[in-house]
């Protein structure tokens, strides 16, 4: 059964507010597989008595539930491998070089999700060995999402997660087997920090940033969210940092202050 | 086309396992036990090994271990893909030189991205 057309057109206004999301009415499957499971956990009978909940006044909990549903992506280690060869060939040559006095790198994953990303750069970095030796690294790893974040900070993950995309040697190397889980191991997870944040709102307070990983993220958005995005997201970047997205998506006609690196799908300078 | 011997005592396995690398462009070999898989290794040694390790006649790490001192047996890249799943079984199958690991149940998400990490895709 399709959404009732003001119950559509009312979450989409909702979570382009709440989080930027853009739904177009082909998407509206993806309405219904993620919120009809939310309903009957609530015990609602449809989506639409769960849109009425939530024009309440007093169902801050359940809208933001709602929005957590929308914005959760999944994750995995090592996702899509180049922006890792980035870090370790363009990246942190380059750092190694320009901030070698200063000894210290802030690198920011603005949709941290459930903490594969900033994890995975947390092991590039520690699979740099000697050549890091003395260096202070700050990974900071931000989302929308109060549920991913708890999951991240714990840094346990089912067999499942960690067959996709991390090598069985890190598997070992990094992680202690609790069962049928696996835990990612305290020297690795301390060196990543969470904080709730909404990209469309501000962050100034996060500090600036040598690296910031934004992937997979713009492409939900529309033009100008997009642009406001990345406006703010320069206000927190060093003069001389990188910005890396995802495969699919770029800055060309959206904002001026980024400039693709030749030959580095995905990569761009601040300018 | 690159070769996959898939070694593996059930005929489910094996079969669930060529119908997901067929459609990844490799051409499938198969054996039942270590032993089969290794005197097919001595008449053509294939490209990947998606290697069980509880087998009659000889097991998957025994197998293993042979085949890495056999001439040109350090080639192959071998995936283990069994239910052993502890870290203890994982750490053995390392250190005898196994490429990547998957521990059953398994998708073809799963096995497809164990073969990229190997650099067979």
């Amino acid at each position: 059964m399709s959404i009732d057309s003001r119950d559509f057109e009312y979450l989409r206004d909702f979570l382009m507010k709440s989080s930027g999301l853009v739904v177009k009415p082909e998407k509206e499957y993806l309405l219904k597989s993620r919120l009809e499971p939310l309903a009957r956990s609530r015990g609602m009978e449809s989506i639409s008595e769960l849109v009425s909940s939530m024009k309440s006044a007093i169902a801050l909990e359940l809208r933001d539930t709602v929005t957590d549903a929308m914005t959760t992506n999944e994750s995995l280690f090592f996702r899509d491998k180049t922006p890792f060869e980035h870090l370790d060939n363009i990246m942190l040559p380059y750092f190694l070089e320009q901030r070698k006095v200063r000894k210290r790198l802030r690198i920011w994953c603005a949709a941290a999700s459930t903490g594969q990303e900033p994890y995975s750069i947390a092991m590039s970095l520690k699979e740099q060995g000697a050549k890091l030796a003395g260096w202070n690294f700050d990974i900071l790893g931000t989302d929308i999402s109060k549920t991913v974040l708890t999951k991240a900070t714990a840094g346990q993950y089912t067999q499942f997660e960690v067959q996709r995309g991390l090598p069985i040697k890190l598997l070992l190397k990094y992680f202690t087997q609790q069962g049928e889980n696996w835990v990612l191991n305290e020297n690795v997870r301390r060196m990543v920090k969470y904080k709730e944040s909404n990209l469309l709102e501000n962050f100034a307070n996060v500090g600036k940033f040598d690296i910031v990983f934004c992937r997979n993220v713009l492409i939900y958005f529309d033009l100008e969210t997009k642009k406001k995005v990345l406006e703010k997201i320069s206000l927190q970047m060093e003069p001389d940092s990188y910005l890396l997205l995802g495969a699919a998506e770029t800055v060309m006609g959206i904002c001026d202050k980024f400039e693709a690196v030749k030959g580095a799908r995905g990569l761009y300078k601040f300018r | 086309m690159k070769k996959c011997l898939v070694v593996d005592d059930s005929s489910v396995i094996r079969k669930v396992a060529r119908r997901v690398l067929e459609e990844l462009n490799f051409e499938i070999l198969e054996a039942e036990n270590g032993q089969k898989a290794l005197d097919q290794c001595k008449v053509e040694m294939p490209e990947a090994i998606l290697l069980d390790w509880n087998m009659p006649v000889m097991d998957g790490l025994e197998f293993l271990i042979q085949l890495r001192s056999t001439a040109n047996g350090e080639k192959p890249k071998v995936i283990f893909c069994t239910t052993e799943n502890d870290i203890s079984h994982i750490a053995q199958a390392v250190q005898a030189g196994a490429d990547e690991y998957i521990m059953k149940p398994f998708d073809r998400e799963i096995l497809e991205n164990k073969f990229q990490e190997v650099g067979l895709l």
